[in-house]
């Protein structure tokens, strides 16, 4: 019986591949175990084995493929003395399953109707018009970032889990230890409270570290000496020395990972004093915004986020592209309501305002970039102007940047509201592994644009 | 105390038929198993991390067979091996990676969360280390009770260097806790090597530092890996408190899903497939010992893809766990 062989999916966050090489041909024959083909993920290029024994009948996808999304078959397999006549057969259905389900796809899209408010996005106040622009990705963003102050400044290193010869686990030190060394360029054994602690010690001895912590969620290992040497140390010791350092790495829910792997610490950090703690949510912003981390004489908390990792954003050109703290960017004006996000809420929020513009209702949207300092005066201005508020974020509701916004609003704005403050949050409960149960923890597009349309009473 | 590397190799002569044949079929469950785990991952049935235990499978094997009903065993996220050989339900295990209904945490936990406690099984975690002190926690409890229960606590070559472990090490042997800490040495954390992650000659020798009596064993041999459980177990069991063992042994995939696989070349895996292969090596005195023929292999083969398939065709089927279930479980 010939058997297909699928595109498969070999990351968390992987929906296609590039199908990089094959290394069978047609009319091979193949036990368990063989690599048939390499594969390029959004992680890694990774080879494929054969999970079974067959004959290479015929293969569907050319190597160099770009783009073969996860189940498309990409071969098929045939047993001894099968004959290649039943393959047009066995392959027709198969390759038109896939087609079928991109077209439906995108049937709602095209149904859209055309936008009634027109949508007015603000230049970038970090860079000026005219400025040139080219396309990167958020990881590309972060390593240049690393890598031109690592030019720049001989006492900044990046140390991590492996971040020097493995690349980074998530490839963003990619090309790092080649050009910095292993100087530079230091990978750590898995002993987060340790590394954490002899960074801050060498950050306290003149030094500029970058930590990655391989996610957020290891670092609860060594959150002591974030807090309570890293932050703390300027303050205690009169002013005389503190951590001028980076404690870097994704942060919150990536794809199916868990409840133990799935934790947006945002609020978190940003409760402390002494910390600085940035979540940016564009490329731009990353590269701007890491710069900006490096230099800074304090601990700062930089909290990425895995699935923007491989979001492509227009990035400036420029030999200095710094973006100062404590600056929210307005991606978008409106008049009707304020949402604001920061990190990948921004896509919630962004979607939703969209949407809403569709209905004819008008949101202004704004990003924080920054949780601490956070840019009050922006997201304040913005609310007397619609007289309603909206937040949106994936960490969980009790103590959340949502509530501190809402209590701020409410004190120094509080005459200019028409309706209380939603908070859009991840819901209160631990990650759950399930498909459909993590759908619903997360904060969703649809509640965010429930959430607008209950603050504008429609 | 006397520290020493084990001796024992496999020799069929002082081992049944059936014990070999039991063995045999266990880690066979436990790669037909995985494999079948990898292919669902690249179907996109199963998400996340999905860790596989293929080359390991000799480890839990050869330890479950020198424990009694009522021992406990906690693990990392490279857990599928273990729930099998506890005794776990294959359907329940695969249902949990595809995360239905049907899975052991009800779909809540996935493949690096499962927990029984009808088998002991003590989870399931994802943080590197987390386990050996959660580990001495249930030996506590088992010591604070008056019965002679012994915990094995598994963990990487990786997390043998988090310090948790000696933490644990040093309140362990001061409370003489009747626990086994079994260092599954696959020489690799990720892409990084035992080498580059340590200069300390051996793992389990550590545990001298804090007083604690352990050896090496050879993890690809399922009749070397019983030995010392037994040697351990008795130890412990008589109330002399913690036991090492550092247990060598090797992984064939990749750490998760995703992997590069730069860190080490292909020869390397394929040669320890080839030279070491712990089920082979029992497949071998099987039928060098005249204990069954190649078509009493075939038939036992065959029964375990029967098990393998059934469970995996239970993980599509079973549905996915009610929506109410966000908010269930979250307190007691
Ligand atoms: C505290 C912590 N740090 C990092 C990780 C990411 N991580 C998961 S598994 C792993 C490697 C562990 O290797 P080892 O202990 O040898 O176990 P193996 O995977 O080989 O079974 C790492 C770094 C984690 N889960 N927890
Ligand atoms: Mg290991």
């Amino acid at each position: 019986m010939a058997t297909e062989i699928l595109m498969p999916a070999l990351s968390p966050t992987m929906e296609e591949g590039t199908l990089a090489k094959w290394n069978v041909k047609e009319g091979d024959t193949v036990t368990a175990g063989d690599i048939i083909a390499e594969i390029e993920t959004d992680k890694a290029t990774m080879e494929f084995e054969a999970v079974d024994e067959g004959i290479v009948g015929k293969i569907l996808i050319e190597e160099g493929t770009e783009g073969v999304k996860v189940n498309t078959p990409i071969a098929i397999f045939v047993e001894e003395g099968e004959s290649t006549d039943d393959l047009s057969a066995a392959s027709a259905p198969a390759e038109a399953a896939p087609a079928a389900e991109a077209t439906h796809e995108s049937a709602p899209a095209a149904a859209k109707p055309a936008a009634p408010v027109e949508v007015v996005s603000k230049a970038s106040p970090d860079f000026p018009e005219g400025t040139e622009m080219k396309q990167q990705t958020v990881r590309e963003a972060l390593r240049d970032a690393m890598a031109e102050e690592m030019r720049r400044d001989e006492t900044v290193f990046l140390m991590g889990e492996e971040v020097a010869e493995y690349q980074g686990a998530y490839k963003i030190s990619q090309g790092m230890l080649d050009e910095f060394g292993s100087k530079r360029v230091i990978d750590t054994p898995i002993t987060e409270h340790g590394f954490a602690g002899i960074a801050t010690g060498a950050a306290f001895g003149g030094l500029k570290p970058i930590v990655e912590f391989m996610t957020f969620n290891f670092a609860m290992q060594a959150i002591d000496h974030l807090i309570n040497s890293a932050a703390k140390t300027l303050y205690m010791s009169g002013g005389q020395m503190g951590a001028p350092m980076v404690f870097r790495g994704p942060n919150g829910a990536a794809a199916r990972v868990g409840a133990q792997h799935s934790q947006d610490y945002a609020a978190w950090y940003a409760q402390i004093p002494g910390l600085k703690v940035v979540m940016p949510y564009s490329a731009a912003d990353y590269k701007g915004l890491m710069k900006t981390a490096i230099r800074d004489p304090n601990p700062v908390i930089f909290l990425e986020n895995e699935i923007l990792y491989g979001k492509s954003f227009e990035v400036p050109v420029l030999d200095e592209f710094t973006i100062p703290f404590g600056k929210a960017r307005i991606w978008r004006e409106g008049t009707d309501v304020t949402i604001v996000s920061f990190g990948i809420g921004m896509t919630y929020a962004l979607e939703a305002a969209d949407k809403l513009a569709e209905e004819g209702i008008s949101a202004e949207v704004i990003d924080l970039r920054t949780l601490r300092p956070i840019d009050y005066d922006t997201v304040l201005a913005s609310v007397m102007k619609t007289n309603r508020c909206v937040t949106v974020e994936e960490g969980w509701p009790v103590a959340s940047i949502g509530n501190h916004l809402s209590a701020t609003i409410m004190q120094r704005a509080f005459d200019y509201l028409d309706a209380p403050v939603i908070n859009c949050t991840g819901k209160d409960v631990p990650m759950p592994y399930a498909a459909n149960l993590e759908k619903l923890a997360l904060v969703t597009t649809d509640e965010v644009v429930a959430a607008c349309k209950e603050v504008t009473y429609r | 105390m006397a520290p020493r590397k084990s001796a024992s190799k496999t020799t069929s002569s002082n081992v049944s038929k059936d014990e070999l044949l039991a063995y045999y079929k266990d880690m066979l469950l436990i790669r037909r198993f995985e494999e079948k785990a990898g292919q669902l991952y690249g179907m996109g049935l199963i998400g996340g991390f999905c860790h596989l235990y293929i080359g390991q499978e000799a480890v839990v094997v050869g330890l479950e067979a020198a424990t009694k009903e009522g021992d406990k065993r906690i693990t990392s996220y490279r857990d599928h091996g273990h729930m099998l050989a506890c005794g776990m339900d294959a359907n329940g295990v695969m249902a949990e990676l595809t995360g239905r209904e049907g899975g052991y945490s009800k779909g809540k936990g996935g493949s690096m969360h499962m927990f029984s406690k009808e088998k002991h099984f003590y989870g399931g975690h994802g943080i590197v280390g987390a386990q050996v002190p959660l580990g001495a926690g249930l030996a506590f409890s088992d010591k604070y009770k008056g019965n002679d229960n012994v915990t094995f606590a598994y963990f990487g070559d990786g997390a043998a260097n988090q310090g948790q472990v000696y933490e644990t090490y040093n309140m362990a042997e001061l409370w003489d806790l009747p626990i086994v800490f079994v260092i599954e040495n696959n020489q690799y954390a990720m892409g990084t090597s035992v080498q580059r992650s340590t200069k300390s000659p051996s793992l389990w020798e550590r545990g001298a530092a804090y007083g604690i009596e352990g050896e090496e064993v050879d993890g690809m041999d399922v009749l070397a890996v019983k030995d010392a459980g037994e040697r351990a177990v008795a130890y412990c069991r008589a109330g002399k408190g913690p036991y090492i063992l550092e247990v060598k042994t090797y992984r064939y995939r990749g750490h998760s899903m995703s992997d590069p696989a730069k860190y080490r070349t292909r020869e390397e895996v394929q040669k320890m497939r080839e030279e070491r292969d712990p089920i082979e090596a029992v497949r071998s005195i099987l039928l060098t010992g005249g204990h069954a023929s190649e078509d009493d292999l075939k038939a036992i083969d065959k029964d375990i893809k029967a098990v393998v398939n059934e469970s995996a065709e239970f993980a599509k089927t079973s549905p996915e766990p009610a929506l109410e279930e966000l908010w269930t479980d979250i307190y007691a």
